[in-house]
């Protein structure tokens, strides 16, 4: 917390960013936002977007791990919940996708809150491998669909929103930059202010200790589903908008792999804080890329490295979890506040 | 009835190999609390090494075995000094993604020594079959099962009687008793890692000779370790060994009696699973824990 701080009025008090400098900083995110996809090629319009569906995964992901503290490695189901559903409203039922989306995302969050059921019993380890199970349980759903009556991939119309066609004049990426930034910032500001409210303060208290928790009234039952369904909803409104983005989706996307990529994500961004994980989701997301582009410089002069490039791409998702939890536990956003720190105090920095 | 039989054995031979691997898992978790996700990959580790140790080096294959499980028992104590100690008193989370992590690279390190294509499985193992009241049966299935046997007993033996293994659960009792009583904590645990790479380098080569070859779908049986543990329960090592064998039988069954196209042998046991949670939290034979605030 900052000292030298003095509020005079609750209005002050109450708000989400009480000082000069966040707020320019803010503007200066926003607007940088806001000119991004003027200026960007396809190819960082395609990265920024996987970066806003990942971000909104994420915030999904850290409401129920790093804020409820029930560690889920079922993720990647949820998504695919929610990329499915999305797919067969928009195939099957004709729906438009201003209506799919959201139909999608609630239809995830009630199968989030049922594969939360076990959470009233167990917890911590016990608890990480039932969502384990239902990971494993909804991919073979999928895998073996046709005995259920779902096909293992779909392929979505074209997307239009409100008679719009997003693909017009191949500018889809343009497009769905607008759409992914509207939920995205839905999701931050829900998320943000979810946690001044009765219920994101009962999740933190699970989270604490959750024995103490119902000693004072939270109905930890009601809570942790209610955390396994908001969570599950904001997982499927990213596997739904990957499903209307991509336009054809199949299983492979949404293995265990992808659930321990999101954990990643929220471990390497920062548990128990929204801007960590898009932090994280950015750092998931552009490693690969940035591993990619230095190999290809690289591999005109030393052939040997196009060998080994996947591997290093996946080696470096594995070293960059074990490194960050050996050196620093607390993420991205604890470096990035010691940055702040450090100008801020300079140059008394005690 | 040849069915049934035949079904029977590869799935008790499946269980005494899960049970193996199973055992190095409750082995690390019970001394040291840490949740191993890399255990798929010490398998993969184990089965490779044995493959480079006995085909490409041209060694003899017991001492190729051997070369092959003392270096596994190695990379199982590197991990531990390496990576878990750092994380000592970190929550549980923590814990979970470093292996989960540790998983990643070591996947992305075998992958980049041995390629992702499989290789061949070792040949030392017989793969004829055997004729057992009419129905046919692997040799090398009958080899699992008494390697298992053997291996079992012997662990068994080394936790009652050896001073090591006396040590390992005492520290898996109460660490601090265990410490004040000058048993060193740090030797435990490099000792718990090493035998869980062992037997899961042993579980490997075996596996290797059943699915007839050397590749990643060795480490895909690293997952089914779970229903195993926590059908027995985490911390019981008896629970290891009956929940292996039950995972083994049901999955066998559960694919060769229901049709095939539904797949059920591979989600029979994650059902279970979440079944079993719901009804004993604890497993078979875990301890319940009473918590305090």
């Amino acid at each position: 917390m900052q000292s030298g701080i003095f509020h005079t009025q609750y209005a002050g008090d109450m708000s989400m960013r009480p000082t000069w400098p966040m707020r320019w900083r803010i503007v200066v995110v926003i607007l940088f936002v806001l000119l991004f996809p003027w200026s960007a090629d396809r190819y960082w319009l395609t990265l920024a977007n996987q970066i806003g569906i990942a971000a909104i995964g994420a915030i999904g992901l850290n409401i129920l791990v790093g804020f409820t503290g029930q560690i889920s490695i079922g993720h990647g189901g949820f998504l695919a919940v929610g990329a499915y559903s999305a797919g067969l409203l928009a195939t099957r039922a004709g729906l438009p996708m201003w209506l799919s989306v959201p139909l999608a995302s609630l239809t995830t969050a009630v199968v989030g809150a049922f594969f939360g059921l076990p959470s009233a019993r167990l917890k911590g380890l016990y608890l990480a491998i039932a969502t384990l199970a239902a990971q494993e349980i909804i991919i073979w759903l999928l895998t073996h669909g046709d005995v259920i009556g779902i096909a293992e991939s779909l392929s979505l119309p074209q997307p239009t929103l409100f008679g719009l066609d997003l693909t017009a004049n191949g500018a889809t990426d343009f497009s769905f930059y607008w759409i992914i930034l509207v939920c995205l910032a839905g999701t931050v500001i829900f998320t943000s202010n979810l946690f001044r409210s009765r219920a994101g303060r009962a999740f933190v208290a699970i989270r604490d200790q959750d024995i103490a928790a119902q000693v004072i009234g939270v109905d930890l039952v009601r809570y942790k589903l209610l955390a396994f369904a908001t969570s599950s909803f904001f997982a499927g409104l990213a596997g739904a908008l990957t499903a209307h983005y991509r336009g054809i989706i199949s299983w492979e996307r949404f293995t265990v792999d992808v659930s321990i990529l999101y954990l990643s994500m929220i471990i390497i961004g920062g548990l128990g804080s929204v801007s960590g994980s898009i932090y994280g989701a950015a750092f998931i997301t552009l490693l690969p890329a940035l591993l990619n582009n230095i190999g290809r410089a690289m591999g005109d002069t030393i052939p040997q490295i196009n060998i080994y490039l996947p591997y290093v791409q996946q080696g470096a998702f594995g070293l960059a979890i074990v490194l960050f939890l050996i050196l620093e536990p607390e993420g991205i956003v604890k470096l990035w506040r010691d940055v702040k720190d450090y100008f801020r105090l300079w140059p008394f920095s005690y | 009835m040849e069915k049934f039989i035949q079904l029977s054995m590869s799935g008790v031979s499946n269980g005494a190999i899960l049970a193996l691997v199973a055992l190095g898992f409750v082995l690390i978790f019970k001394s040291s609390d840490v949740i191993n996700f890399a255990q798929g990959e010490l398998l993969m580790i184990g089965s490779y090494l044995t493959y480079t140790a006995i085909e490409q080096f041209g060694l003899f294959w017991p001492l190729g075995v051997v070369v092959a499980v003392a270096l596994s028992a190695v990379a199982g104590v590197l991990i531990e000094q390496l990576v878990l100690r750092p994380l000592i008193g970190e929550p549980v989370i923590s814990v979970i993604m470093i292996t989960i992590g540790l998983s990643s690279l070591l996947r992305a390190i075998i992958g980049a020594i041995w390629g992702v294509s499989p290789l061949p499985s070792p040949k030392f193992i017989p793969t004829d079959t055997i004729n057992i009241l009419g129905a046919s049966v692997g040799a090398n299935r009958l080899w699992a099962i008494g390697l298992s046997i053997v291996l079992l007993t012997a662990l068994t033996i080394f936790f009652r009687r050896s001073n090591d293994g006396i040590a390992m659960r005492a520290v898996a009792d109460d660490q601090q008793a265990a410490l004040s009583m000058g048993i060193s904590i740090k030797h435990v645990w490099a000792v718990s890692w090493a035998i869980a790479a062992v037997t899961a380098a042993i579980g490997g080569i075996l596996l290797a000779s059943i699915f007839g070859g050397v590749g990643a779908s060795i480490g895909r049986v690293g997952l089914l370790v779970f229903p195993v543990v926590i059908l027995g329960g985490l911390d019981s090592i008896p629970g290891a060994i009956v929940g292996g064998l039950i995972i083994g039988l049901l999955q066998s069954y559960a694919g060769g009696y229901l049709p095939p196209e539904l797949g059920m042998g591979e989600v029979a046991p994650f059902i279970i699973l979440i079944f079993i949670l719901l009804v004993r939290p604890y497993g078979l034979f875990g301890q319940k824990i009473i918590e305090r605030v």
